[in-house]
Formats: C-alpha cells, sequence, structure tokens
C-alpha cells in the first residue's frame, strides 16, 4: 500500500476526453489515477447515441492514428455505420456510427480497467492542490488527497451545471448526475475567464410504441466499415434508423407554450450552439419552413429507448409528450426521458496554450467541454493531446502541438486557443483552410508516425503502417512506368468506362487521372489481378486525380510552415515594441502565440504588425550577421 | 537569402519628372525581362548598369513607355536581393502601367516598408536601426489604410459587398451539403448551379476590371462643381466642357432642374457636372448669386472648378467661399478667366489657398488644354477622390481583383471537368477572400455565421 496517493498524472473526470487523456498519461508509462463522480457513467453519451460525421468523423480517425481508443470502441459496439457525403470529393468523406450507448461503456471501461498503470476511482474532486502556481495534487469532497505534478480537467457540463426545463431549473450535472459546484468555484477563484454556455438533449421515447410504417427507413451501409485502421472484425448485422418530420401542428403546439420555454422566459443565461438549436428555437427563427426533419436513432440493441433526433428541446414534460404526439409515428409514443437543456461552466480557452496546459497554472490541463467545445469527438481529440502532453511534461518530451496543416485536432486546438469561442464550439469542414490534405482516408498517413514518436502506436501497427505507405508508392511508380497502348482491348474498357478513346499511347497513372478511371479500370486494361488492398489503391486513385489541387495545398502549407518556423520568444515583452498597434499589442498579451503563424490569425493582429513583430524577433539573427 | 519578387513604385505619387518601379526578389531580373526590349537582355548586363530600352506589353506588343533600367544584383544592393529599377517618364498613368505588368508578370505588390524590412531581415541595416524600421512600417500602413480607406467609400465597397455576398451564398448552400448531407431541406448545391453563378461572378469581376485598365474608371463621373460669381464665364465653361467634348453628353433628368447633371469626358476622365441648370438659369440674374448659391452648387462635388475674373478685384464673397473650400478635403482648381482682359486679380493672395490655377480665357479658347491636364493630373494621381463612384483605383485594388478573377475562372475550369463540388469550392473560397481583401474584410467567421443564419441545422 506503499505510495497509494502519489501519481504522475491525475484525470478529473472519465468522458469522452478524459478517457483519452487517461489512457495516453498511462500508454506513456505515467503512473495515472482517473477520477469520475460516477464509475457507471465512464464514456457516458448523455446526447446523441452515435459518432463521428463530417469533419468530426475525420477526428475519431485521427484519435485512432495517434493511437487513441474511441474508434476501435465504437467499431466493436455499434449498432450502425454510414460513409457520408460519397457523393462527393474524397476530401469531405466522412464515417459515422450509431452507437450502442451502454455497450460503448462497457466496452471503454473494459479497457480502462485493463490498462496497465491506470487506476479508475469514484470521487468528485472538490479542490486542485496548487502551490505557488504549481499543481500538487487534487483534494475529494471526502477528504482524500492524491499528490500528482499534472492535472487533467475534464469535467465536461459538470461544473456548475444546471438543468432547465420549463420554469424549472436546478444545480444537475448532465443527464441528472452530480454536479461539481466547489470545483468551480475554486477555478473562480484562481483568477480564470469563465463563461457560461448552454446545451440540450432532446426526449427519448419507447420503441415499441413508435408506430415506424409513417416512417421512412435509414439503414446503415451494406458495406464493411470501421473508423479505426486496425479493425479486422467488422459488425454487418445493423439497426436502421428512422425519418419523419414535425408538422403544422407540432409548430402550433410550440408557439402556444413558447412562454413556458426555458429559452424564451429568460431562464436561460448561457449561450448555446447555433448549430444545435432548440425545437422552439427553430420554429422561431426560421417560421417559414413547414416541417423540420426528426431522425429516430436507437440507443443500443438491449434497450427500447429511441432518440429522438431534431427535437432537443427545454419545454415542461407535459409539452413534450403533446409536441411528439403531434408527429408522425409518435402519435401514441411513450417518453422515457424528458429532453432538457443544461447550463454550465466553461474557461474561455485562450488561457490555454496550445498544449492545452493552462497559462496560469503550471501542471494544470484542462480538455474538452470545459474548453468550450460540443461533441464527444472534439472532447476525445483534445483528450489524447492533453494526456499525451501531461506526460510529455513530465518525462521532459517536446510537447505535441499538431499544426492546423496536420489534422482537424490541430485546427480544433488552435481556434480555441488562438480565437477563442463565444458560443460551445463544433467542428466544421469549414474551419480547415486545407481540408484536401485532412482527409478521412490519410488520417494514418499523417499521424502514426508522430503517435508512434509519442510511444503510442505499438510495433504490429507501426509495421502494418509502414507496409501500407510502401505499397502506394511502389504500386504508383510502378503505374507511372508502365505505358497503355491504345489497342482494341484498352479502348473498349475506356469506352465501357463512359471515356474518349485514346489517340497515343499513355502512362497508366496518367490514364487514371481522367474522372472516369479508377484503379480497377487500370488493373483490367492490362489485364493483371488486383494484388494491393482497398485501402491501397484508394490512396493511389485519390493522390494521382487530385495532385494538382494537392499540390497547391501544399505550396500554401509551406508558405504557413515558414511562419510557423518563425518562433516568438517566451519571456518576449510586448510593452518594448512601441510600434505595434495598441489593439494587437493587447491581444497578443493575452493570446501569447507561439510563432508568427499563430499570431497571424489573432484577430485584429494584421500584416503591419506581423513584420514588426519579425523585426523584433529577427534582432537576435541579425546581431550574429552583423557580427 | 532572396525572398518571392516585390514591386512598388518608389517615387511619390503624381510628381516628379520621373517615376520609378521597383523590383526586388529571386525573380526581379526575369519578370523585367519578360516586358523589357532592348539591346540586350537584362540578364546579361552587369551588375549595377543603366540600360536603355522600352517596356512592352507582352500579351499585345503595345510599347508602354520609353524607359531606363537599373540593374542591381545581390548582394551589393538595398535589401541585398536582385533589384531592378525601371525609370519611366510618361507621367503617373503610365508608371501604372508598367507596375500592373510587373505585377501581371509574377510580381507582387510590396507591403508597406516591405523594401527596408528585407533590408534588415537580409542584414543590410544595422541593429540600431531596427526600432526606426518598425516605426516606419507603423507609419507606412497607418498612411496607406487612410488612403485606403478614403478609396473604398461608396459604390465600388457595395459593389464587391454585393459580389462577395453572391458568392457566399453559393460557399454556404456547398459547405451545409457538406457538414449536414443528412439534411433533405436544404437543397442539393450541384456543379452546374455552382457554374452558373460562377460564371456571373466572373463577368462582373472581369467589367471591374476592364473599367480599370481603360484608365480605372468609369461607372460614374467625377462629380464636379462649376462656381464662381455671376458673369465670369462659368457657363461659357460648361458649354466648352459640354461642347468640344463631345464623348459622352448624357442627360438625366432630375426631380427639379436643379439638379440635372451632364456627362462629360475630360481626356479620359468622366465628369459629372453638377447642377448645370442652376449655372444656365442663373448666370445672367446678377443678384441671385452669392455664397449661398455657391455652397449649394459645391454640395456633393469631389472636384471643384472655382471660376474667377482676371479682370476682377478679390471680393469678400470669394475670400469667404474660397476659405471654406480650403477648409474642406475637396480638391479645388481655380480657373482665372478673362485673361484676354486687364489684369485686377490679386494674383499672390489667390495663390496663398494653395490651390492649382488654370489662367483661361474660355472666349480665346486659350489655356483650356492646361486646364485638362491638371484636372488629369488630380485624378490620376489619387489626390482627388471620387467618393460616389465605382472605379478602381488603385493597383493593390487591381492586383488582387486580377487574383481574384483568375481564381474564379481555376474554378469554373474545374467545375466544367467534373471535379467534385468540394474541390472546386477551394477555389471559390480563394476568391471569396481575395475580393474581402479589396475591402479590408476580416473573413474569419462569415461563411460559419452565413451557414447558420441562412438554414436550420442540427440536433
Amino acid at each position: 500500500m506503499e505510495n497509494y496517493s502519489q501519481y504522475d498524472v491525475i484525470v478529473i473526470g472519465a468522458g469522452h476526453a478524459g478517457v483519452e487523456a487517461g489512457l495516453a498519461a498511462s500508454r506513456k508509462g505515467m503512473k495515472t489515477l482517473m477520477l469520475t463522480i460516477n464509475l457507471d457513467n465512464i464514456a457516458f453519451m448523455p446526447c446523441n447515441p452515435s459518432v463521428g460525421g463530417p469533419a468530426k468523423g475525420i477526428v475519431v480517425r485521427e484519435v485512432d492514428a495517434l493511437g487513441g481508443e474511441m474508434a476501435k470502441v465504437t467499431d466493436k459496439t455499434h449498432i450502425q455505420m454510414r460513409m457520408l457525403n460519397t457523393g462527393k470529393g474524397p476530401a469531405v468523406r466522412a464515417l459515422r456510427a450509431q452507437s450502442d450507448k451502454v455497450l460503448y461503456q462497457q466496452e471503454m471501461k473494459r479497457v480502462l480497467e485493463n490498462q496497465e498503470n491506470l487506476d479508475i476511482l469514484q470521487g468528485m474532486v472538490d479542490e486542485i492542490i496548487i502551490e505557488d502556481d504549481v499543481v500538487k495534487g487534487v483534494r475529494t469532497n471526502i477528504g482524500s488527497v492524491y499528490h500528482s505534478s499534472t492535472v487533467i480537467i475534464t469535467t465536461g457540463t459538470f461544473l456548475r451545471g444546471e438543468i432547465i426545463l420549463g420554469d424549472l431549473k436546478y444545480s444537475s450535472g448532465p443527464n441528472h448526475q452530480m454536479p461539481s459546484v466547489t470545483l468551480a468555484d475554486q477555478l473562480k477563484d484562481l483568477g480564470f475567464d469563465i463563461v457560461r454556455f448552454k446545451t440540450g438533449t432532446p426526449p427519448r421515447v419507447n420503441a415499441d410504441s413508435v408506430d415506424y410504417s409513417k416512417t421512412e427507413i435509414q439503414p446503415g451501409d451494406d458495406v464493411p466499415r470501421a473508423f479505426s485502421f486496425e479493425t479486422t472484425e467488422f459488425i454487418m448485422d445493423q439497426l436502421p434508423c428512422w425519418l419523419t418530420y414535425t408538422g403544422e401542428s407540432t409548430h402550433q403546439i410550440i408557439n402556444d407554450n413558447l412562454h413556458l420555454s426555458a429559452m424564451y422566459s429568460g431562464n436561460i443565461v448561457g449561450t448555446g450552439p447555433r448549430y444545435c438549436p432548440s425545437i422552439e428555437d427553430k420554429i422561431v427563427r426560421f417560421n417559414d419552413k413547414p416541417r423540420h426533419q426528426i431522425f429516430l436513432e436507437p440507443e443500443g440493441r438491449e434497450t427500447k429507448e429511441v432518440y429522438v433526433q431534431g427535437l432537443s428541446t427545454s419545454m415542461p414534460e407535459d409539452v413534450q409528450r403533446q409536441m411528439l404526439a403531434s408527429i408522425p409515428g409518435l402519435e401514441n409514443a411513450r417518453m422515457m426521458r424528458a429532453g432538457y437543456a443544461i447550463e454550465y461552466d466553461a474557461l474561455v480557452p485562450t488561457q490555454l496554450w496550445p498544449t492545452l496546459e493552462t497559462k496560469k497554472i503550471d501542471g494544470l490541463f484542462t480538455a474538452g467541454q470545459i474548453n468550450g467545445t460540443s461533441g464527444y469527438e472534439e472532447a476525445a481529440g483534445q483528450g489524447i493531446i492533453a494526456g499525451i502532453n501531461a506526460a510529455a511534461k513530465i518525462l521532459g518530451e517536446e510537447p505535441l502541438i499538431l499544426s492546423r496543416t496536420d489534422a482537424y485536432i490541430g485546427v480544433l486546438i488552435d481556434d480555441l486557443v488562438t480565437k477563442g469561442t463565444n458560443e460551445p464550439y463544433r467542428l466544421l469542414t469549414s474551419r480547415a483552410e486545407h481540408r484536401l490534405l485532412l482527409r478521412h482516408d490519410n488520417a494514418d498517413m499523417r499521424l502514426t508516425e508522430i503517435g508512434r514518436k509519442y510511444g503510442l502506436i505499438t510495433d504490429a501497427r507501426y509495421d502494418m503502417f509502414l507496409t501500407k505507405k510502401e505499397q502506394i508508392e511502389a504500386e504508383k511508380a510502378r503505374l507511372g512506368e508502365i505505358r497503355i497502348k491504345p489497342n482494341a482491348h484498352t479502348q473498349s474498357v475506356i469506352r465501357s468506362r463512359g471515356g474518349t478513346e485514346l489517340k497515343d499511347g499513355i502512362m497508366s497513372l496518367d490514364l487514371l487521372r481522367r474522372p472516369e478511371m479508377d484503379y480497377k479500370s487500370i488493373m483490367e486494361i492490362l489485364e493483371e489481378d488486383i494484388q494491393v488492398s482497398t485501402e491501397v489503391y484508394e490512396q493511389i486513385e485519390i493522390q494521382t486525380k487530385y495532385e494538382g489541387y494537392i499540390e497547391k495545398s501544399l505550396r500554401q502549407v509551406d508558405k504557413m510552415k515558414r511562419m510557423e518556423d518563425k518562433k516568438i520568444p517566451h519571456n518576449i515583452d510586448y510593452d518594448a515594441i512601441h510600434s505595434l498597434a495598441t489593439e494587437a499589442r493587447d491581444k497578443l498579451k493575452t493570446v501569447k502565440p507561439l510563432d508568427l503563424a499563430q499570431a497571424s490569425r489573432i484577430s485584429g493582429v494584421n500584416p503591419a504588425d506581423i513584420s514588426i513583430l519579425l523585426i523584433y524577433i529577427e534582432q537576435g539573427n541579425v546581431k550574429r550577421v552583423e557580427a | 537569402m532572396q525572398l518571392e519578387t516585390i514591386t512598388s513604385i518608389s517615387t511619390p505619387n503624381g510628381e516628379g519628372a520621373i517615376g520609378i518601379v521597383r523590383l526586388s526578389g529571386i525573380d526581379a531580373l526575369a519578370i523585367a525581362d519578360v516586358l523589357y526590349r532592348g539591346k540586350k537582355q537584362l540578364a546579361e548586363v552587369d551588375s549595377h548598369t543603366i540600360n536603355y530600352g522600352h517596356i512592352v506589353d507582352p500579351t499585345t506588343d503595345e510599347v508602354i513607355e520609353e524607359v531606363m533600367v537599373a540593374v542591381m544584383r545581390a548582394p551589393r544592393t538595398y535589401t541585398r536581393e536582385d533589384i531592378v529599377e525601371i525609370n519611366c517618364h510618361g507621367g503617373i498613368h503610365t508608371i501604372n502601367r508598367v507596375l500592373q505588368l510587373t505585377l501581371n508578370h509574377g510580381a507582387r505588390l510590396a507591403e508597406p516598408g516591405e523594401f527596408t524590412k528585407r533590408a534588415f531581415l537580409n542584414g543590410r541595416i544595422d541593429l540600431s536601426q531596427a526600432e526606426s524600421v518598425m516605426d516606419f512600417i507603423r507609419a507606412k500602413t497607418t498612411q496607406a489604410s487612410k488612403v485606403a480607406a478614403g478609396q473604398m467609400q461608396g459604390r465600388l465597397k457595395s459593389y464587391i459587398e454585393d459580389l462577395r455576398q453572391r458568392i457566399l451564398n453559393i460557399l454556404a448552400q456547398v459547405e451545409v451539403n457538406i457538414d449536414y448531407p443528412e439534411y433533405d431541406d436544404v437543397e442539393e448545391a450541384t456543379t452546374a448551379f455552382l457554374l452558373d453563378e460562377a460564371k456571373k461572378v466572373l463577368v462582373d469581376i472581369d467589367d471591374l476590371l476592364k473599367d480599370a485598365s481603360q484608365g480605372r474608371i468609369l461607372r460614374e463621373g467625377l462629380p464636379t462643381a462649376i462656381v464662381g460669381k455671376p458673369n465670369v464665364g462659368k457657363s461659357s465653361l460648361l458649354n466648352y466642357l459640354v461642347q468640344d467634348n463631345k464623348a459622352i453628353v448624357t442627360e438625366i433628368a432630375g426631380t427639379t432642374r436643379d439638379i440635372l447633371e451632364e456627362y462629360v469626358n475630360v481626356g479620359g476622365i468622366p465628369l459629372k457636372l453638377i447642377d448645370t441648370a442652376g449655372i444656365r438659369d442663373t448666370d445672367d440674374i446678377v443678384e441671385k448669386i452669392g455664397v449661398e448659391r455657391s455652397r449649394a452648387a459645391i454640395g456633393s462635388a469631389a472636384l471643384i472648378l472655382y471660376v474667377m475674373n482676371y479682370n476682377d478685384t478679390l471680393s469678400t464673397d470669394d475670400i469667404e467661399i474660397l476659405e471654406s473650400l480650403a477648409r474642406d478635403d475637396r480638391q479645388v482648381i481655380i480657373v482665372l478667366n478673362k485673361t484676354d482682359l486687364e489684369q485686377n486679380m490679386d494674383l499672390e493672395a489667390l495663390q496663398s489657398y494653395g490651390m492649382p490655377i488654370v489662367e483661361t480665357s474660355i472666349l480665346h479658347e486659350a489655356g483650356l488644354k492646361q486646364l485638362e491636364d491638371e484636372i488629369a493630373q488630380l485624378f490620376f494621381s489619387g489626390t482627388v477622390e471620387n467618393a460616389d463612384s465605382t472605379y478602381v483605383s488603385n493597383n493593390r485594388h487591381i492586383h488582387l481583383l486580377e487574383q481574384s478573377r483568375s481564381a474564379i475562372g481555376d474554378a469554373i475550369r474545374s467545375a466544367e471537368m467534373d471535379v467534385p463540388i468540394d474541390i472546386v469550392q477551394i477555389d471559390l473560397v480563394k476568391t471569396w477572400e481575395l475580393l474581402g481583401e479589396v475591402i479590408g474584410e476580416d473573413v474569419s467567421e462569415q461563411l460559419i455565421d452565413q451557414l447558420f443564419s441562412q438554414f436550420c441545422l442540427g440536433k
């Protein structure tokens, strides 16, 4: 029992950020403690039972490529998977899974329980022990003390959580769990800037009470799909979702009861996300729309609970029942849980370094919804980075900061720490400047080396990655050297794909560039069997067909990388640079950018300020030139 | 280290007999050689030499200017990069064309203070001067943005805002399909839809640029007022401008005869003459005119032709009006008419107002060419600003518009080749951002704002 209270890393919370943080730290050999208010709620999904989607799905792939867990657990427990945007370009394809909430939690808990170096413990942290602005450990509400040199707070919506339902408002975490109030007080007392955010969830109904004949079926894809690059077993037995609509009468009910809704009764002070409006919000803001889509999503295989996506609301319970009854298919639906809105404290994220360590307290990291984001995937993406960096700090390794051109996780964290956010932040593909580089299909190519460097990628996984990479290069090189002759066989294959016949011979790789051609057609022309995996030839197709666009993006990336190479010294004194504009100076002092690229993204810092900053920091180098 | 090539006019705008376009950077010589016709290629001449030749527009082979070109190779130059300085003689209009050509052939417009910044970064300026380099950049930027802000008033701004809003609508539609593929209530933004809209935008950018190249002009004329006491020759001047510059004469009837406007073209500059009816109606009704009347006529004019009689003495009315004009930002040309008569006007007193003075005898058609030149000079040098017109007035704008045109051209070509819409979108976003730069707008959150205000989305 010696030293039972001494850890390297302590993670407060076991949601989607917390589990990735805890796993990353312990996998890096750190003795890690994960504290959660309720052990039965590890990796709980308090809102929609799904993982992935545009941008978010790519984050899941990125977490996987870095050595995280979300993808694998989703692959093992989902009830349905679909590839979205298949009719568009490769850059925006995204996978989405409908999750089995209970199985997801069980599987994630199993992984945690079996993780070396990781202790999970039920307990509520009331205080972070800090001496001279340096983290020393945590104290729980029953007075236990655990020591560590780094603490990662991943408390989600628990901080001073308040549930709002009609004119009711009461202190509560999500799904009516215990909120974390004392810790919220401490963060305020420490002088952190806190904002009040709001989010919400729709009611759940019993599947047996739904008349599915009045709805449209939404099946999963009938081809095997997986998030993880390691997954080899695919779940093909899937459950469908169902689509129905609100109608005139639903809107009438909402309008008649608008005065009872928490949103319009003045009960809510927090800022809600625009991308996740309540149904009452939608009706008010888009009152000319005759109907809104409602997706019925099973919450799992062994439960009858169905999530009514699209009906997020904070109306009183009886109004929610009336609303449900007005929707085709839900006329007799029995509500199992009412929807509600929840308000919570979040940290203004510009108080963080891009490592997710707070600037104020050494060794204190935060990840997930506490940083002003929303979504399980955004949380997981931050969790793994915070976990890696807490461990890296102890191990004396260089911190992991993903660039905007490396990953959506990089875009997410950079947006948060550089620009902040005035509503719960959701990733969208349009937030990335170079989404053609940040694709679903190449997440492993982008990040496996990094995951490996930080010790989160196993030998077997790494070998698999290297093999794939070599195969892609070899096959591309080979096709670049095989000339296709315009003979009858070639022309007939091309014709069958709707292309125009060849006039001269052409290299196979160049023929592949044609929009109508794919790898399989080339193999047919060459009369060869396909020797490489789908993943390999998919890479060849994308890299070849979009080469021009990819190179264009890469050139822009090069420009930005040059700016990223210009590091700003930690001890820079912005007040000493007189020529900076006042607004720029104030912003720079708050954000404390690490390099010129980050500085240039701060709103209010203009190109002249960047020039001035460049000259200021180059003075050291100039001195050397002169000497 | 040699960086990408930058270019700018390095002599003060509009003044002096010689204007210099200066290029610095890795491709300075190569870019100059595309435009230069002389005895030798500039790449072959010795460093630190001056070379005689011509600048031509390589796309049309039109000779733009007779020039002396100084070639200075790195590292013994101000920036320690290759520098080419093109000395032009043909006035501000020509020098602008030379600058445009360097921009069109691969140079980038220098930021304020950028030559000096490079000199510093390449170790040309020593450390003790770093502070002054930073101050220099700040001062230059403040000055440049003041000028830019002045130029971005009015119609060009709203024209570009409108273009951007149209692009934004396309973008939002495409984005919403990408980020919310399951929402059926958003119409699928097809490539055909995008192509259609993009082509319309291209036409409009083309129009703007066409205007720009025809003397950086002209949807509306420069609002110009002819002002002065009775019987100084206002209506003769008006008649001269209208009749002898027959090129564009349009009459737009206003709500009252008082605001009748006439359009004339003076040396390539479109003028919108304000209150011509007022001049014609009242010129011979002696007592009706005075300070008040002149003030009203001045109204919204950007250029004021203040006509005076050479034969008169300076009256108190004149002094009052001239003083109020001098306080104003608007540009005034004093037209000292009737030089065929005896001089009674106190020229020295007039000069003290610091306004250009042109002596004319409209009756004998003397001095009118000088007046036209003076108007053109003010216009091209950017001294006089046209608050109410859609003309592309500076090289930065033209350069950005050229880039916007090429970006949307790329988008159209991709769409025509059936490239997936999200990839076509890349160039469309770029067009939108470039147009944003023209009017100096921060673009970061606009698209996302548009997305959520236009469409109803979410769980």
